[in-house]
């Protein structure tokens, strides 16, 4: 049966605590900050999709100039708070540490960064100044990573920015899209001020791009436009019975949980997610830390080709996920159109596809699963349809310029 | 099992380790627990007409996140009653007999001060006595310590008034706060003493506390010079200590190797520029008296490993490695070499040699990894790669010899040998 409010008040807090404490004292964070080797050229920086200079940062609270810390971070990722709870560091940064290759520990970096920025997000450190207006004035949709950073940097030349967002609340990804036990809605919320706090940055929100706002009315208004509308578009099973009640997008699962509060998400008793990706190990693990009695993660190929990183797997298998390899869901089967079974067909691996993962193929086999509640983490597309009617425009504007 | 039993001027004790003048030795209870613990001996605080210290009184440098590379006090002398000090001593000599007890003494700058001070020492049965000329701070306005130390006249004057009266060994402790030590050294020896020590501290200012901008320690707003010890000093006090291995007058009496002693390691390294022994402060001060076990253990397997049966067989084999410059061979040539299966690609050679020595390595670009190499023909063999790189035996320094036989650099200037083009 799916039915909300599972737990008590004292469960849900304990489920959802921070599973990635920070440092408890500045001598825990020096003790790591001292071990760093300080690395030219560093493998961590270049690892890092948004660039961080990872050794001065660390070199920086080792010689207890904080401040200094938490402005190189945020210099290349003003949202380097959020980063540092959520970023899959074991495949980023950390995952590159030299330290590997001494079969030593790698530099608790994600930790590290969070001691810095914490302690700036506290502080209301503005380590940026804001030029003076320049006059111009670019629109931004969406107040996610992208757009807040867009936002940002375009504060600090003196633009006066407008960010037009369809939720209520900024952060994007961050306040919707990930697990709450890696980032909280406080935190989000706390961190959205944080960047605001330039100053010349005004969120317009509940204001969604092809309802409320168009691009050509942007485009009319603006010096500029930049589009930070993420890719937030579920993809489907494409198989019968996707339609039964009971069966959610993992992306819309997600969303609930951070924006409803968790006694009001309601969950089945038994879950099967669809995917092994980070979304599908996020929709799983916060399942069952709603109360869901069993959740089996289904995934096409094996361990080795999986997308999410070893230490997510080793987040849901420690929730008491129940994983099954080499099994692609075929068919969802519903009684009085609610979810009561899925038949998955049996895999095994072929040759190499694109990817460069082996690809999966049908035995032709099947087993069923009983459940009642079928989550699909199946992967995101970006909003293709609005992407290219918005190219189309631009290309048509620059034609007849 | 080699060993490691010491005899300094007939001074015995069961290990060369001595605890230093200092703090740990300025009473019963803790010279009790150090001769519980495994020491050898100590050198009693140093006694003299009684003091009132400050508080407070240490401070230390750190270092990458280790405490206490480096550590500095402002402690005078005893300032306990001369008469408890001395009861004291007679009653560890009876309860631990086969440990050297050595007194530090510093009387008020007349004869008659030393030979009475004298005296009453050598009635507690003590068996050798330490001249601190060496105190940099709080003694030395009181024309004491190192005031004695840094005049090699006033020093001479002062041991010939102690000869005079002492019947067991004399060492006499030497200042760093020179040049060099060998003046005053000499001039001691001269004047009889039977042994000399070193070094005693040096003047220091361990840091500021950039909230108050006073410098460290801190006394109520103020602080002063103090004397700067542990393991930062051990290089300038293993130098000094070899200048004396080197003269011919200070080399004809045996020394206490006194300086960042920390671990067995430095131990032998005293010893092997001369010592007889050593004498420990800091590294008991910072970790306690239990040090002194791996000290011994540290001792004895690397002596059982290289041969050695008694300390006399290595005491100062390495003196005579230390050479003039102009008589290094300038042929002798080596070449960086980094071991690709070692290397962790942490950049740190590179770096170093790119914008500090000889740019003499290459850095093939990679993500995120680069590799680096050695272009052999740019480097100078200067160490810089090996002495930053984390690994152990990451980058060897591989001998190229430039020619086979040994050139010095008189007769490389007098052949007219080319000098560098570049």
């Amino acid at each position: 049966m799916i039915k909300p409010n599972r737990l008590s008040g004292e469960q849900y807090a304990e489920n959802f605590s921070d599973i990635h404490p920070p440092f408890e004292t500045t001598d825990a964070a020096l003790v790591e900050a001292n071990r760093c080797l300080f690395c030219y050229d560093a493998p961590c920086m270049k690892s890092c999709p948004t660039g961080i200079d990872v050794p001065k940062f660390i070199k920086q609270i080792a010689t207890d100039n904080i401040k200094g810390s938490a402005h190189t971070i945020f210099s290349s990722n003003i949202m380097g708070a959020g980063c540092s709870k959520v970023c899959p560091v074991e495949k980023l940064c950390e995952g590159a540490c030299v330290y590997n290759f001494m079969e030593e520990k790698p530099i608790s970096i994600a930790k590290l960064q969070r001691y810095s920025t914490e302690k700036a997000m506290a502080a209301n450190w503005q380590l940026f100044v804001r030029k003076s207006s320049t006059g111009k004035k670019v629109a931004i949709v969406g107040a996610g990573p992208a757009g807040l950073s867009c936002a940002h940097v375009l504060s600090r030349e003196g633009i006066d920015v407008t960010i037009f967002e369809k939720e209520s609340k900024g952060g994007g990804l961050m306040t919707y899209g990930i697990a709450a036990y890696k980032v909280t809605p406080q935190f989000c919320e706390d961190e959205v001020n944080y960047i605001l706090g330039i100053g010349g940055i005004e969120i317009k929100y509940n204001q969604e791009l092809g309802k409320n706002i168009s691009l050509d009315e942007l485009q009319k208004n603006f010096d500029a436009v930049y589009l930070g509308i993420g890719v937030g578009l579920a993809r489907q099973l494409e198989i019968p019975g996707e339609e039964l009640e009971g069966v959610e997008d993992a992306i819309k699962f997600i969303y609930d949980i951070r924006d409803k509060g968790y006694d009001k998400v309601a969950v089945g008793d038994k879950v099967a997610v669809i995917g092994m990706g980070m979304t599908a190990i996020d929709a799983a693990t916060q399942a069952k830390r709603l109360g869901a009695k069993q959740v089996t993660m289904v995934y096409r190929r094996t361990e080795m080709e999986k997308p999410c990183t070893q230490v997510e797997l080793d987040i849901a298998k420690l929730d008491g996920c129940e994983i099954i390899w080499l099994a692609a869901p075929k068919e969802i089967i519903g009684e009085n159109n609610k979810v009561k079974q899925l038949v998955c067909s049996k895999m095994i691996l072929g040759e190499p596809d694109a990817s460069g993962r082996r690809s999966p193929i049908d035995t032709g086999e099947t087993f069923t699963l009983d459940v009642d509640m079928v989550i699909k983490a199946a992967g995101q597309m970006p909003f293709e349809d609005l992407v290219n009617e918005i190219k189309f425009k631009i290309q048509r504007q620059n034609f007849n310029r | 099992m080699a060993d490691i039993s010491s005899n300094f001027l007939g001074i015995k004790s069961p290990n060369p380790f001595w605890l230093a003048s200092a703090p740990p030795t300025d009473k019963k209870i803790n010279v009790l627990r150090a001769f519980e613990a495994g020491w050898g001996g100590v050198v009693w605080k140093t006694l003299g007409s009684q003091v009132k210290n400050v508080s407070s009184r240490y401070s230390a440098v750190n270092f990458g996140g280790r405490k206490m590379m480096g550590f500095n006090n402002i402690e005078l002398i005893s300032d306990r009653p001369l008469n408890i000090n001395l009861k004291e001593i007679g009653e560890c000599l009876k309860l631990f007999p086969d440990r050297a007890m050595v007194v530090s003494l510093m009387a008020d700058n007349d004869k008659n001060s030393w030979h009475e001070l004298i005296k009453k020492v050598e009635d507690t049965g003590a068996h050798g006595l330490e001249l601190n000329f060496g105190c940099p701070h709080g003694m030395t306005e009181r024309g004491m310590g190192a005031a004695v130390g840094q005049d090699p006249e006033i020093a001479r004057m002062v041991v010939e008034w102690v000869m005079e009266a002492a019947h067991i060994p004399v060492i006499t402790k030497l200042t760093p706060n020179v040049h060099s030590v060998v003046p005053t050294g000499k001039a001691v020896v001269e004047a009889g003493t039977n042994a000399l020590s070193l070094i005693n501290t040096i003047q220091s200012i361990t840091g500021i506390d950039l909230d108050t901008l006073v410098p460290n320690p801190y006394v109520a707003g103020k602080s002063v010079f103090g004397g700067y010890c542990g393991p930062a000093v051990k290089p300038i006090a293993l130098k000094m200590l070899t200048t004396i291995a080197q003269d011919p007058t200070t080399s004809k009496v045996p020394v206490s190797g006194i300086g960042g002693v920390s671990t067995w390691k430095d131990a032998v390294e005293f010893l092997l520029l001369g010592a007889s022994n050593v004498q420990v402060c800091t590294a008991a001060m910072n970790h306690g008296f239990r040090i002194v076990e791996d000290m011994c253990e540290g001792m004895n397997n690397w002596m059982d490993e290289k041969g050695f049966k008694t300390l006399d067989d290595f005491i100062g084999k390495s003196v005579e490695k230390i050479t003039h410059w102009e008589n290094l061979d300038i042929n002798y040539h080596h070449i960086a070499k980094i071991n690709p299966d070692k290397c962790i690609r942490c950049g740190l050679c590179y770096i170093a040699c790119e914008d500090a020595s000889h740019q003499s390595i290459n850095m093939e670009y990679g993500k995120p990894y680069n590799t680096y190499t050695i272009k052999e023909e740019e480097c100078v063999g200067c160490n810089l790669c090996q002495l930053v790189c984390p690994v152990n035996e990451c980058i060897t320094m591989v001998e190229h010899r430039v020619a086979p036989e040994y050139l010095n650099w008189i007769e490389f200037q007098k052949r007219g040998l080319p000098l560098n083009d570049h």
